[in-house]
């Protein structure tokens, strides 16, 4: 400031830099982020370490993360969230890059097997939730009666205790696959077509073309799947828990549904104890699988 | 040759339009199939025409349940949709053009700022708390402050790639004929940001229209529902009558089916936008 007073020429010009980009143009984006999501999200690594019903306060140290690795149920929640996680987004990864590439080669029908994957990307959790819960019922469901005419006995979906986490992972597999076959199809586009030419020049077949072409320059994009997917199977809640909410028993919980089941019980401090762990568990897998598929990404 | 080709063309289109029947037309024609049928007849589960079509008395009375709670929902949620991607993408649009444009030493801060948006977990009773010390916990303006939040860092991604392919000279020409920036960014650089707008505007409000969880927590009980929120309702109260059940999902997924039928490409660019580039 003293040195613009000295020199009119540079005050003048920063000035202008500044009017046009004006700081405060972050203000009305900034309000609302540091209100509702910054000034929360700090107040909950105090609130997880206290006994709280929103009007009393008292603080108790690690007891409520104590709570949250004793007990076996919230226990279970928290191993399902890395494996409901690491499931769907690695179902998505491969389903989503072998759907791009049919959908990216010469086929009959292709605009409309295009809109169709991406179709239940437009339903809601809570509809797809429904349709699928009476889909996969156990004996009247259509899953299971088509198979018994194949003569196939179907697991009992979500609600056998063993197949109850993974069925939830199948439907959001399901849902979600769309997304991650575009996200792959605009990364397909991208590949330049000499490589594949001189690719065939070299005498270099399908299986080839794709391990050392397709895979090696699709990278951005499985880098996008795979971040996207993780974020949001890591997080979930609302596919779980529109189908089974965590059961039977506690079997498909997640952090997510921890999280609701306290904070409907009332432990609220608890509640904020589960968003940390899973604050800690996201950023904790995101952050390095991030730094990893970018600096790879680099050295090549 | 290629004549071959044509043929593999063919058989793989063909066997891939009857798997993807299965997989995913079956399910969308279940919940239509569903949402025709009688209470008896849905009950038993079956994938099958519906012996006598209950669809139109089935959508008059899912409409007029509980004094029209179905109608005041799509209101509610229509509101709330609408409002909070404005607000996303007039503020969006704001911080991603000046962080674009202006080189300064907020640019770090604002970046991992927009980063941790999108990666951190919204801490529930912590917002919950906050509202509450508002005055906006339970309340549409509180729910709309919401989603505009949590839908920010998705939005300033977008419009801070797509203000590079602006040129600056624009910017600088307007400023030298004496407009503010508020002029210049409104008139003159916000009408070419549109096709990126359209694609917020769209990925968005299917988002919000769609989202469960965030009504859940933050707008509960049956005076301000939003349409998830009567779908979640009767599921726990109306056991028996799963043809209502289907005929709220039909229902309310198609204000996003027509949203899909008339923005397709929009929609395809916003949710594939940085596969390219990483």
């Amino acid at each position: 400031m003293a040195q613009a007073v000295i020199d009119p020429g540079v005050t003048k010009k920063r000035r202008s830099v500044r009017s046009i980009y004006p700081t405060w143009f972050y203000l009305p984006a900034g309000l609302l982020y540091v209100v509702l999501f910054a000034i929360p999200t700090f107040a909950s690594f105090y609130f997880a370490f206290t006994r709280w019903s929103l009007q009393d306060v008292e603080f108790t140290g690690m007891q409520n993360f104590i709570t949250f690795f004793s007990e076996p149920q919230l226990r279970t929640g928290f191993i399902n969230t890395f494996i409901y996680g690491f499931v769907t987004s690695g179902f998505k990864v491969v389903l989503g890059l072998a759907l791009a590439l049919l959908l990216t080669s010469q086929l009959i029908a292709r605009g409309y097997l295009r809109s169709v994957v991406f179709f239940p990307v437009l339903v809601s959790a809570i509809g797809v939730g429904i349709t699928f819960k009476v889909l996969m019922d156990p004996f009247d469901g259509l899953i299971n009666s088509s198979l018994a005419t194949l003569g196939i006995t179907g697991p009992a979906w979500l609600t056998d205790p063993q197949w109850a986490l993974f069925s939830v992972a199948l439907i959001d597999v399901w849902k979600g696959v769309g997304i991650a076959t575009l996200i792959y199809i605009a990364g397909l586009a991208a590949i330049p077509t000499e490589y594949y030419e001189a690719a065939k020049v070299d005498g270099a077949g399908g299986w080839k073309n794709f391990r050392h072409i397709t895979l090696p320059l699709v990278r951005p994009a499985t880098a996008t799947v795979v971040l996207l997917s993780l974020i949001g199977g890591l997080r979930s809640f609302d596919l779980i828990w529109a189908t089974t909410r965590g059961g039977p028993g506690f079997t498909s919980d997640v952090i997510a549904s921890v999280i609701y089941k306290q904070y409907q019980a009332g432990f609220y401090g608890l509640s904020t104890a589960g968003n940390v762990v899973l604050f800690i568990v996201v950023t904790a897998i995101v952050i390095p699988v991030s730094y990893l598929l970018n600096r790879r990404e680099v050295e090549r | 040759m290629r004549r071959r080709a044509k043929i593999r063309s063919v058989v793989v289109g063909t066997i891939a339009i009857l798997l993807s029947v299965i997989v995913f037309i079956v399910p969308f024609a279940f919940i239509f199939l569903m949402a025709g049928k009688t209470p008896a007849e849905a009950s038993l589960f079956g994938f099958s025409l519906p012996t006598e079509w209950a669809l139109w008395e089935n959508i008059t009375e899912v409409l007029t349940i509980r004094n029209g709670l179905v109608v005041r929902a799509f209101i509610n949620s229509t509101v709330i949709t609408v409002l909070s991607v404005t607000l996303m993408v007039i503020f969006a649009a704001m911080v991603g053009y000046v962080l674009q444009r202006r080189r300064s030493r907020w640019n770090p801060t604002v970046n991992f700022l927009v980063l941790a948006g999108l990666i951190v977990p919204p801490a529930v009773v912590p917002t919950i708390w906050v509202m509450q010390a508002l005055g906006i916990f339970k309340t549409i303006p509180g729910m709309i402050f919401i989603q505009a939040t949590f839908g920010l860092s998705f939005c300033v991604l977008l419009f801070r790639a797509f203000v590079s392919t602006i040129p600056k000279e624009l910017d600088e020409a307007a400023t030298i004929d004496g407009a503010g920036p508020l002029r210049v960014f409104f008139g003159v650089v916000a009408p070419l940001l549109r096709p990126a707008m359209v694609t917020v505007v769209v990925v968005q409000a299917v988002n919000v229209f769609n989202d469960f969880t965030g009504p859940l927590y933050f707008l509960p009980g049956d005076e301000n529902a939003t349409v998830q929120l009567t779908l979640y309702n009767f599921q726990s109260q109306t056991l028996n009558q799963w043809n209502l059940l289907f005929t709220d999902i039909l229902l309310i997924t198609i204000p996003p089916l027509v949203m899909y039928i008339f923005f397709n490409r929009q929609i395809v660019a916003g949710m594939t936008s940085g596969a390219v580039k990483g």
